[in-house]
C-alpha cells in the first residue's frame, strides 16, 4: 500500500449547535461540520487526560509531508469506542476520518481510525453524532 | 469377557457418577478464576420480569448511567435539567451579582464557550470541582454506608464525600462563608458539610452547606456560578434494586433569586466487581495537551 495519500474526500454534514466534545471542552468552538478523511503514518499516540491525541504524517501528491494532529475523548470514554493505550504505534498506516478544525490547520476531532489490517476504532457516525449533540459522554 | 452389572453395581455407578458431578461442580465454583470486567460500566437494560425490590435503607453499590444515556450523567453542556444552550426555558434566575459572576467566567462548554486557550475554568488548573459540581461532571459513583454515614466515591479525580446519617444537625451557615458547629466557626470545604435523613425505607433526603466560595468553584462546566451561601438539597430514591433516582435543588440568594432544580437523574446499578477506569486531572498532562494541541488548535 502506498503511504501517505492526501485527502481522500471531504463531506459537508448537517447543522451544528453548541456541542460537547467531551466533558473537557466543547467541539463547537474548535471544529467545523466538515468531515475529512486522510491517509497517513502514525508518529505518536498519546493515551492521556484530558484528551487522547493521534499524531501522524500525511504526504501530499507533490511529496510534501504535513504533520497532522487529531484528538478524541479522555481514555475512559475513548475506551468505549474501541481505543486502547496501545492501539497505535509509530509507523502504522492509518486512514483517519475526522471533523476539520475551524482554524483550517492540520487538526481534527477523531471520528474513526482504520489500520491497514482493517481494524477500526470509533465510527464515522460517532463523529457526526457529536456534531449534532450526540456526545457519547 | 463381558462385564456384568447387577442391581447393586448400578446403584454404585450412579453414586459414583453423582460424586463426580458434585466434584466437578465444586471445582467450577472454587477453582474458577474471577475475571476482570470491563473497566467502564456498561450494564444493559433489565427486563421487567427480572426487576427486584429495593433493599431497605441502602444506597450501596456502583452506580452509572442508564443504558444509552451517558450524556445525562456527563452533563457536559450544563446541569441535566437546565443545559446551557441559550433556550428561554433554560435561562436561570440570576441576581445582578450572579449574572456579573457568570459573565466573568470563560467556560469550555455551553452557549458562551471559548476555545481551550482562553478559559478560566478552575477545573483546567486541576482545582477540585467541589460540591455540587462533582454531581454535574462525568458522574459515576460508588456508595458505601454504615450505621453512621454514607460515603460516596466519585470516579472523576477519585474524590470522596461523606453524608452523616446518625441524626446530627445540619451546621449553621455563616455569612461570608463557612459554618458554625457547636458554637465554633468551621471553614468552608470542597464538599461542604452534609447530613442525611431517611424519609422512608427507600428515600434519603440530604442537605449540604459550607461549600467553597465563588472564587474557587463553579456550578457546572458552562460557567454557571455558585457562592458560599449555597444550600444543596438532594434526594436519593431507591426506585428498585437496580435503579437510583438522584435529585438536586440549589438555593443561593447571593447568585439566584430563587431555588431551582438542577437534576433528577436515574442511575443504574453496575457490576460491583468493576475496577473502574477513573478520570483524573493531572497538571502535567493538561500542560502537555495544551502544548501539543490545545493552544495550536485554538489559534494561540
Amino acid at each position: 500500500m502506498r503511504r501517505g495519500l492526501v485527502i481522500v474526500f471531504a463531506i459537508a454534514v448537517g447543522l451544528l449547535t453548541s456541542v460537547p466534545l467531551t466533558a473537557h471542552h466543547t467541539a463547537s468552538t474548535l471544529y467545523t461540520e466538515k468531515i475529512v478523511t486522510v491517509k497517513g503514518v502514525v508518529k505518536s499516540w498519546l493515551w492521556s487526560n484530558p484528551h487522547c491525541l493521534l499524531t501522524f504524517d500525511v504526504t501530499g501528491e507533490a511529496g510534501k509531508v504535513v504533520l497532522w494532529r487529531a484528538e478524541t475523548q479522555a481514555p475512559n470514554t475513548a475506551y468505549t469506542e474501541g481505543y486502547r493505550a496501545n492501539s497505535f504505534k509509530p509507523g502504522d498506516e492509518v486512514t483517519v476520518t475526522m471533523r476539520s478544525a475551524v482554524s483550517g490547520g492540520p487538526f481534527g476531532l477523531l471520528a474513526q481510525v482504520v489500520l491497514a489490517d482493517g481494524t477500526k476504532f470509533g465510527s464515522v457516525d460517532s463523529g457526526r453524532g457529536r456534531g449534532r449533540g450526540g456526545d457519547p459522554q | 469377557m463381558r462385564l456384568r452389572i447387577d442391581g447393586y453395581g448400578k446403584e454404585m455407578l450412579g453414586l459414583l457418577g453423582a460424586v463426580l458431578i458434585l466434584a466437578v461442580s465444586l471445582f467450577a465454583q472454587n477453582g474458577s478464576t474471577p475475571k476482570w470486567p470491563e473497566p467502564v460500566p456498561n450494564r444493559q437494560a433489565i427486563a421487567a420480569k427480572d426487576k427486584k425490590p429495593a433493599p431497605r435503607r441502602s444506597l450501596v453499590g456502583m452506580w452509572g448511567s442508564m443504558p444509552g444515556n451517558r450524556q445525562a450523567t456527563n452533563q457536559s453542556s450544563g446541569v441535566q435539567l437546565k443545559p446551557n444552550n441559550g433556550r428561554p426555558e433554560n435561562q436561570l434566575p440570576y441576581t445582578p451579582y450572579g449574572f456579573e459572576l457568570y459573565k466573568s467566567h470563560k467556560p469550555l462548554e455551553g452557549v458562551d464557550a471559548v476555545p481551550p486557550a482562553g478559559t478560566n475554568d478552575p477545573r483546567v488548573r486541576c482545582e477540585p470541582l467541589g460540591l455540587p459540581r462533582h454531581n454535574h461532571y462525568d458522574l459515576g459513583i460508588q456508595i458505601f454506608q454504615d450505621e453512621f454515614k454514607i460515603a460516596m466515591l466519585y470516579q472523576y479525580d477519585s474524590q470522596w464525600r461523606v453524608i452523616w446519617t446518625d441524626g446530627r444537625p445540619l451546621p449553621k451557615l455563616v455569612d461570608g462563608g463557612g459554618v458554625e458547629i457547636n458554637g465554633q466557626y468551621r471553614e468552608p470545604r470542597w464538599f461542604g458539610y452534609s447530613v442525611g435523613k431517611w424519609m422512608d425505607d427507600y428515600t434519603l433526603d440530604v442537605e449540604t452547606v459550607g461549600t467553597m466560595p465563588e472564587q474557587r468553584v463553579w456550578l457546572d462546566n458552562t460557567g454557571r456560578p455558585i457562592s458560599d451561601q449555597l444550600r444543596i438539597r438532594e434526594t436519593f430514591r431507591r426506585v428498585d434494586y437496580d435503579t437510583l433516582e438522584w435529585s438536586e435543588t440549589i438555593e443561593d440568594p447571593k447568585v439566584y433569586t430563587r431555588s431551582w432544580q438542577t437534576m433528577k437523574l436515574p442511575m443504574m446499578l453496575q457490576d460491583p466487581r468493576t475496577d473502574l477506569m477513573t478520570r483524573y486531572c493531572s497538571p502535567s498532562e493538561v500542560d502537555a495537551y495544551n502544548k501539543a494541541y490545545g493552544d495550536a488548535v485554538s489559534g494561540k
